[in-house]
């Protein structure tokens, strides 16, 4: 027994130590991805068809379902806010805080969620298994890099895609939330809009928009790197698709607090409020 | 002239590729522990070893896919484990490599499968490429594939046209990894004689990995056989057929202890 303590303490460090090592690992290898790929953004050749090729498949394919999700969500915001500003009289608010709501925070925390449930899960399929298939290493010993082939146009693609998606989902949502409120509640047109100009400014909407584009391009990031690391086969790239939507939908609101809380400072100093 | 004479003479007899004493281990595992291994030009060597050998690695190594912990690797005059970024990509355009299972773009037709190297890296025009990709398909007897979808194909056509993928820039070298793993006989056959006319219409340095014995004594120049990170035999295939080196001879035994 006196015999087995000195030889199960070094076993229990060096437990604790891979226990210590495994997400600094992890965390290192995410952050020298992250470095090569856009390292690789700024290096010929530029794939300019491979790019639009992404777009085709990140925002238009997406049109239908973002659409979808921003009329409900316009619409069901609407009811929510009719029913709580109606508690205290201050329905001529309701067009406006519906779209601080939107474009604030909605619009792009949604969209972001869409992208990756349908975009990121994607690529991290699609480059997983080419990964697995040793498609990816085919492409090394062609001299071809694989950061610019096959991460940059995604990553580039997912930073436009995600911001006009955002804009797409802003314009149905207060268009869902203006017939709910106007045709079912029937709220007069003017006291929806009535201060959706006064309040509502520029910034707001490229706040919004701004958010989107960074998230965009941090969870398809997340993903790519996700399949670009899968190994061991079917159930790899199983592992590498669910590790790339959770870690995205993390990033998602780990991304929009440090982006809202680094733009409202700012906006505070400007000393606007309900009152302009 | 004679200053040509001498260089050209220099040239054979340098090695097309030289390892030397490589090591590599991955997460505190040995897997090559001093691998050294000369491949003269315009032969086929078949690195020979049963599963966990370290081939692969070894393989990975040569095409700078992997870094040693120490030891060389020289390719065509040029030590290629230092290289990085553009250098190595120059360098890798000397080799073309044919994947266990063909690691075709199952995205892409056959044709442009075949054609994604000229299309990366060379300047001729679509009707230049197309006429080449016909060429290399010819040359591993396959003709009229180049609209199909590598998923329409059978496993040992899809090898030919991973073959054809890694000539189409007329490499000094190919690499094959486990070329007749998991093929019926009579496709191992074939994809054993397009080994052999690939060297000997294109006079490529062929480097095979395999675990099998039949098809390696068919195409071999050179045999080396690999036993848990260490070339335990190498030479000819005669003298590694009569090796009394004990690794070797229970690795052989396995098939020519039977026929």
């Amino acid at each position: 027994m006196a015999e087995a303590q000195p030889s199960q303490e070094p076993s229990q460090v060096a437990a604790f130590g891979a226990w210590l090592a495994t997400p600094i690992i992890a965390i290192g290898e995410l952050a020298l991805f992250f470095f090569q790929s856009i390292a690789a953004i700024f290096r010929p050749p530029y794939r300019v068809g491979s790019l639009f090729a992404q777009l085709d498949f990140m925002a238009f394919g997406s049109l239908f379902v973002v659409g979808l999700t921003g009329l409900f969500t316009g619409m069901v915001l609407a009811l929510q806010t009719i029913y709580a500003f109606g508690l205290f009289n201050a329905q001529s608010l309701v067009g406006a805080t519906v779209e601080l709501s939107l474009a604030r925070e909605l619009a792009p925390i949604f969209t972001s969620i869409v992208v990756v449930a349908r975009v990121g899960s994607a690529v991290a399929t699609e480059l997983g298994t080419m990964r697995v298939t040793e498609q990816i290493d085919a492409l090394e010993t062609m001299a071809v890099d694989p950061y610019n082939y096959l991460v940059v146009p995604r990553v580039v693609a997912a930073a436009v895609a995600t911001p006009l998606l955002t804009m797409l989902f802003n314009a149905v949502g207060l268009f869902g939330a203006y017939c709910v409120s106007v045709f079912l509640r029937d709220m007069a047109p003017g006291t929806f809009l009535n201060r959706l100009s006064a309040l509502v400014e520029m910034k707001d909407l490229t706040d919004g928009l701004g958010k989107s584009a960074v998230i965009g391009f941090v969870v398809i990031m997340i993903s790519a790197y996700r399949g670009y690391k899968a190994s061991g086969g079917a159930r790899g790239v199983g592992i590498a698709t669910t590790q790339a939507v959770v870690g995205g939908l993390i990033a998602i609101f780990a991304i929009d607090y440090v982006y809202t809380a680094i733009t409202l400072s700012s906006t505070a100093s400007r000393g606007g409020g309900l009152g302009g | 002239m004679s200053t040509l004479a001498a260089q050209a003479k220099v040239d054979a007899d340098r090695p097309m590729i030289d390892v030397k004493d490589l090591y590599k281990s991955f997460g505190g595992t040995p897997v090559l522990k001093g691998v050294s291994l000369r491949i003269m030009p315009g032969t086929t060597c078949v690195i020979l070893g049963g599963s966990g050998s370290g081939k692969t690695v070894l393989m990975k190594h040569i095409i700078g896919l992997l870094k040693p912990d120490k030891g060389e690797v020289w390719v065509d005059g040029v030590e290629i484990t230092r290289l990085r970024g553009r250098e190595l990509q120059d360098e890798r355009q000397k080799m073309g490599m044919v994947f266990q299972n063909a690691a075709l773009f199952d995205s892409m037709t056959v044709g442009d499968n075949v054609a994604f190297p000229l299309r990366e890296h060379s300047p001729f025009s679509e009707q230049e490429i197309a006429e080449k990709v016909k060429d290399k398909l010819g040359v591993v007897s396959l003709f009229d594939v180049e609209k199909k979808f590598p998923a329409e194909l059978s496993g040992g056509m899809r090898k030919r046209v991973g073959l054809a993928r890694a000539i189409i820039r007329d490499p000094k070298i190919v690499l094959y990894d486990e070329p007749t793993t998991g093929l019926d006989p009579l496709t191992t056959e074939s994809v054993d004689e397009m080994i052999i006319t690939a060297r000997a219409k294109l006079g490529v340095t062929s480097v095979v990995i395999s675990h099998d014995i039949g098809s390696a004594f068919h195409i071999a120049d050179y045999i080396a056989v690999l036993h848990f990170g260490r070339i335990v035999e190498e030479g000819p295939p005669a003298k590694v057929r009569k090796s009394e080196e004990p690794h070797t001879k229970q690795f052989l035994s396995t098939w020519f202890g039977r026929t």
